[in-house]
């Protein structure tokens, strides 16, 4: 029998991992849903976030000044990206975007690497969210998790405010549903898609710096994110802010919570050893047969117009 | 004209390379220089490169290439060396998957291949072959030591932890080899895994009184600082690898004071270690690691069986190797029936030296210990 302690900080640990999917896959789901651009690239705009945050923190010490770095970096990154290159593929065919986007992963991978090396950097958390903090039920729990669940969600209240309540997320839905109305309307339609463009790199240099801080910051951290935000959306429906967080949770949470759970159910008839293997090894896959299932009783994703 | 240049000058260069590779000798080195595994590639590299400048040997050339920790990235820059560079010895593998991949086919080709890390269980015991020398370990070795230690320790109950891939599996089986408490709980997790959260919330949960890793490079400094921030205080226990200079760095203070077992060490007392500790120092700025002692041993190696034998002379060049006739960091040195070393292993311990973090010997764990998969050889 697992203790409840156990089961309670796995879902904790599968929220935390589940809020920064969300914030790497709501820049995605915005440029594509909107766009209708897919952006391989976009993995690359959180190692640039990470990347800041270090070097701005090995500067003058303040993981608060190195946070803001991360998202002015990443902002400006995305809008000079949508101002120089992207614009001139909206009008072309995914395969185009897949090439061009792929090329901007090495550029920025060896740009990185010419300037930062191949080796990881390693952050520290500033002390203020060190240590841990009693939850209710005697579970000591990272203080600095618990910070990113929250920064996480508030971040996801605001972008449904944005979207939902403001002129700017009015505009990004008219132009999600019909480009060329919005434009002979007189709204300045390729500033609001640099904005957009622009919000989700910030986004993604957020999540970066977030997590760079506590794992390892280093070239090519964004490719394996960048998967799983891709299964998020999928999931969670293309286009749909509401969709990318259940889609984000459901993937932090079942990835979390499989990687404890199958092992054990393994454990159940088979020697320890092998079912440490084996679980281990099936664990990592849940996610996309979670995907597969999802998708053969909704093709269009939980939240996505049907297709 | 020019069409009947470029046979003749083509027939000149193959003729040059030719009579290279019959005076002197060719080595392909693959290993990591990128990502959270390089600090590894680049000291056995550093390591290998101190040893061959300090020979002073014109007659050997290298060849390095980056192998980004992918299997199929190491298998395709050994086909290039082993057909169209002409190496004739290749080494510098740091990871088993890639050694796996890599080792049986080249040394089927008539090459040798020198293993500076990588000792999979796989190719000591029925998968040996007479060209494949491992100078560093068979894998199981410094965990068989971590599973002694902790009996010695009075630990009876370990929580286990080690990557899914060759060098994991082999880890944990050489823990448990040697360790006679009760097995918590074994947990394996994903190569090049940077966050632990699940891991660690699971020994928070268990009842087990210590804790052994084995997660080597990029993936040990990220365990360490959120093991060390996450209020778990079980001790830990863990082979070299997951206290190595490099980590240490990385990890700071939480790792002070930590016991974890080594067939090398910085402090070790011989004429050979201490001339090498101070050079790599001087040469490279940092202190050594046992990756860089893994490649300077090897190169060594490499470097008294061609002052015996020419790599042509395929028989008399493995006779050579196999005598081990050179001066190693670790004192002794000998190989076993399978071509790995049987050597003594000890016990070290995390200390603050000047300022910086180091390890130094505690006691010996095991003298003269040989792998358990020899006796499955037959070469």
């Amino acid at each position: 029998m697992m203790p409840a302690t156990l089961v309670a900080e796995q879902v904790l640990n599968g929220l935390q991992f589940g809020v920064m999917l969300f914030l790497m896959s709501a820049g995605l789901t915005l440029v594509f849903g909107v766009m209708g651009l897919i952006n391989l690239a976009h993995g690359s705009l959180y190692m640039i976030g990470a990347f800041a945050c270090a070097a701005v923190v090995s500067l003058t010490g303040s993981f608060w000044l190195g946070l803001a770095a991360s998202l002015a970096a990443a902002a400006a990154a995305g809008a000079l990206v949508e101002m120089t290159l992207m614009r001139r593929l909206y009008q072309r065919g995914h395969l185009d975007q897949v090439l061009v986007t792929f090329a901007l992963i090495l550029v920025f991978s060896e740009g990185t690497r010419w300037i930062f090396g191949a080796f990881p950097l390693y952050l520290d958390i500033p002390p203020s969210l060190a240590g841990t903090v009693a939850l209710p039920g005697g579970l000591d729990y990272p203080l600095y998790r618990l910070v990113i669940i929250a920064a996480g969600l508030a971040v996801a209240a605001g972008l449904f405010q944005l979207v939902s309540r403001t002129r700017l997320g009015m505009r990004i839905r008219a132009g999600e549903s019909d480009r060329e109305m919005i434009a002979a309307i007189g709204v300045n339609i390729r500033a609001l898609y640099t904005a957009v463009f622009a919000l989700g790199a910030a986004l993604a240099g957020f999540a970066g710096a977030v997590i760079g801080s506590i794992t390892s910051v280093e070239v090519g951290m964004g490719e394996p994110v960048l998967i799983l935000a891709f299964v998020v959306i999928v999931i969670g429906g293309i286009g749909s802010i509401k969709g990318a967080l259940v889609g984000a949770i459901l993937v932090g949470v079942t990835d979390t919570m499989g990687r404890l759970l199958l092992p054990a159910l393994f454990g159940t008839f088979l020697e320890p050893a092998d079912a440490a293997a084996t679980g281990a090894s099936l664990a990592s896959m849940l996610i996309y047969l979670l995907m597969a299932l999802i998708l053969f009783f909704r093709p269009g994703g939980l939240f996505g117009k049907v297709a | 004209m020019r069409a009947l240049v470029t046979p003749v000058a083509a027939l000149v260069l193959c003729a040059a390379s030719v009579t290279a590779s019959a005076d002197g000798l060719k080595v392909g080195m693959i290993t990591t220089l990128s990502g959270g595994g390089s600090a590894l590639g680049v000291d056995v590299r550093d390591g290998f490169m101190l040893a061959l400048d300090q020979s002073e040997r014109s007659d050997i050339e290298v060849v390095i290439e980056d192998d980004q920790r992918k299997p199929e990235i190491a298998v395709q820059i050994a086909d290039k060396m082993v057909q169209s560079d002409n190496v004739d010895v290749l080494t510098g593998i740091i990871w088993s998957n890639l050694a796996i991949a890599v080792v049986p086919s080249v040394v089927r080709q008539g090459k040798f291949y020198l293993s500076p890390n990588a000792g999979p269980s796989k190719l000591a015991g029925e998968g040996c072959h007479e060209n494949y020398f491992n100078v560093a370990w068979q894998n199981d070795n410094l965990h068989e030591a971590a599973g002694g230690h902790a009996n010695d320790a009075g630990f009876t109950n370990s929580f286990i932890l080690a990557p899914n891939y060759p060098a994991g599996h082999d880890a944990l089986t050489g823990y448990k080899r040697f360790f006679t408490g009760e097995i918590e709980a074994e947990v394996y997790t994903e190569l090049g895994q940077t966050d632990y959260a699940a891991e660690i919330a699971q020994i928070r949960a268990s009842d087990a009184d210590s804790v052994f890793f084995f997660l080597p490079g990029g993936m040990g400094i990220s365990f360490m600082k959120q093991y060390a921030g996450s209020g778990v205080d079980l001790p830990v226990v863990g082979p070299a690898f997951s206290f190595d200079q490099g980590i240490l760095n990385a990890v700071g203070e939480a790792a002070l004071g930590v016991r974890n077992t080594s067939q090398w060490s910085k402090d070790l007392d011989n004429a050979t270690n201490q001339a090498f500790v101070a050079s790599f120092q001087e040469a490279y700025g940092r202190l050594p690691s046992l990756y860089a002692s893994q490649g300077f041993d090897t190169a060594n190696l490499l470097i008294s069986a061609l002052d015996k034998a020419d790599v042509s002379d395929t028989q008399a060049f493995r006779e050579a190797l196999r005598a081990a006739d050179f001066s190693s960091v670790r004192g002794d040195f000998m190989f076993g029936p399978n071509h790995h070393p049987v050597q003594d292993i000890y016990v070290r311990e995390v200390i603050m030296e000047g300022g910086v973090l180091t390890n130094r010997i505690v006691s010996l764990a095991l003298e003269d210990h040989a792998d358990a998969y020899a006796g499955e050889c037959s070469m």
